[in-house]
């Protein structure tokens, strides 16, 4: 359909700001989808990883992903508790 | 064979249990043996909107859990001998309803009826998740606005991937339902047309329900609409839907706009 906003008076059609901006917003999301799938699927390797070593509670491993413009940051946070490390150190 | 139909959006508000309702009683009338299922736990209303909610007894939970078989809850509509429904809980506990348990109740819903049409809560969480596990079809209802396209892309982007069908390598059948859409404001250009809608979602329009007093007049009242007022617009266009969805072939009308008294007054053209 024609959008000739002047010959249905002075306002402006917005529709077709709607749909460039879902078209642009959904090319993008769709490609990016499935990748928050990754950080869980990080997190529960470095999980299983460090749990051969050592006792954790699933809960206190963090892993994040902050995107930037170049690179992009992996944090990984896992909380040890202390009487973990005192066997860490006992051990070795 | 029995068809698991769900009806799904992301966001709320948009018309999934009007439209559940509505289908749900064409496929009815049409002859068809119908379940419309509640999947809101906690905030079930498809009871409300087809005027059963008084005679709740038994609920889905209460099936899962062993407390009541299904012919105890399942309700039969008082007009439509073939039309029953499957009352949600009014449970608080969002973890009542298992992925085993729907598998068990979708399951011996097969056995009995032709349609089962889930009703799913908005959102993307558990209880939208379980409504389209088991789906082989699925309306997705949006609204020509964004919020509404951007989480139909989302949902249908699930259906994809999380349901049963996804994952045994088939696909789920996915109908667009276009629901509140006025004429007048998309041919002015105020308002998302049914072509821009059709080119980003890519997927085949099962129907256009235009935006109308009727619908509310109809869930006042506990009724579906298309058995309120049959000769309503959103009425016929439902009709039109359920019937495109036992595989009819119905031309498509895009509801023209109406002149309004402005537009009259100044002789402009309406599209």
């Amino acid at each position: 359909m024609m959008n000739l906003p002047w010959l249905f008076g002075g306002r402006t059609a917005s529709a077709p700001v709607a749909r460039e901006r879902l078209q642009i917003l959904l090319a993008h999301e769709r490609g990016s989808r499935g990748q928050p799938d990754l950080l869980e699927l990080l997190r529960s390797e470095i999980l299983s990883v460090v749990s051969r070593h050592v006792v954790l509670d699933p809960e206190k491993v963090i892993v994040r992903m902050d995107r930037g413009d170049a690179v992009s940051m992996l944090e990984v946070d896992i909380e040890v508790p202390n009487v973990v490390e005192k066997w860490i150190a006992a051990v070795t | 064979m029995a068809k698991v139909l769900v009806v799904t959006s992301g966001k709320g508000g948009v018309g999934k249990t009007t439209s559940t309702a509505a289908l749900g009683a064409t496929l009815a009338q049409m002859g068809q043996k119908v379940v419309v299922v509640d999947f809101d736990v906690g905030l079930r209303n498809l009871d409300l909107v087809l005027g059963a909610e008084r005679r709740v007894v038994f609920d889905f939970i209460n099936v899962v859990q062993g407390i009541a078989n299904l012919s105890q809850a399942l309700i039969r509509d008082k007009r439509l001998d073939n039309l029953w429904l499957l009352p949600a809980s009014q449970t608080r506990d969002k973890d009542a309803l298992t992925e085993e348990g729907v598998s068990k109740i979708i399951a011996e819903l097969r056995t009995r009826f032709d349609w089962i049409v889930c009703d799913s809560p908005a959102g993307i969480e558990r209880g939208a998740t379980l409504a389209m596990r088991y789906a082989d079809e699925a309306v997705i209802i949006t609204n020509p606005e964004v919020s509404s396209v951007r989480d139909s892309d989302r949902i249908i982007g699930m259906l994809d991937s999380k349901t049963v069908k996804a994952e045994q390598g088939g696909r789920v059948e996915k109908h667009l339902l276009i629901t509140r859409f006025d004429a007048a404001r998309a041919a002015r250009g105020e308002m998302l047309n049914i072509d821009d809608v059709l080119e980003i979602l890519g997927i085949p329009l099962l129907g256009i329900i235009p935006e109308s007093q009727d619908v509310l007049r109809a869930s006042n009242v506990g009724s579906p609409v298309t058995l309120n007022d049959a000769s309503s617009a959103p009425a016929r266009a439902y009709v039109d839907a359920a019937r495109r969805l036992i595989g009819e072939t119905v031309p498509m009308i895009v509801p023209a706009p109406r002149k309004g008294l402005m537009d009259r007054l100044l002789g402009r053209r309406a599209a």
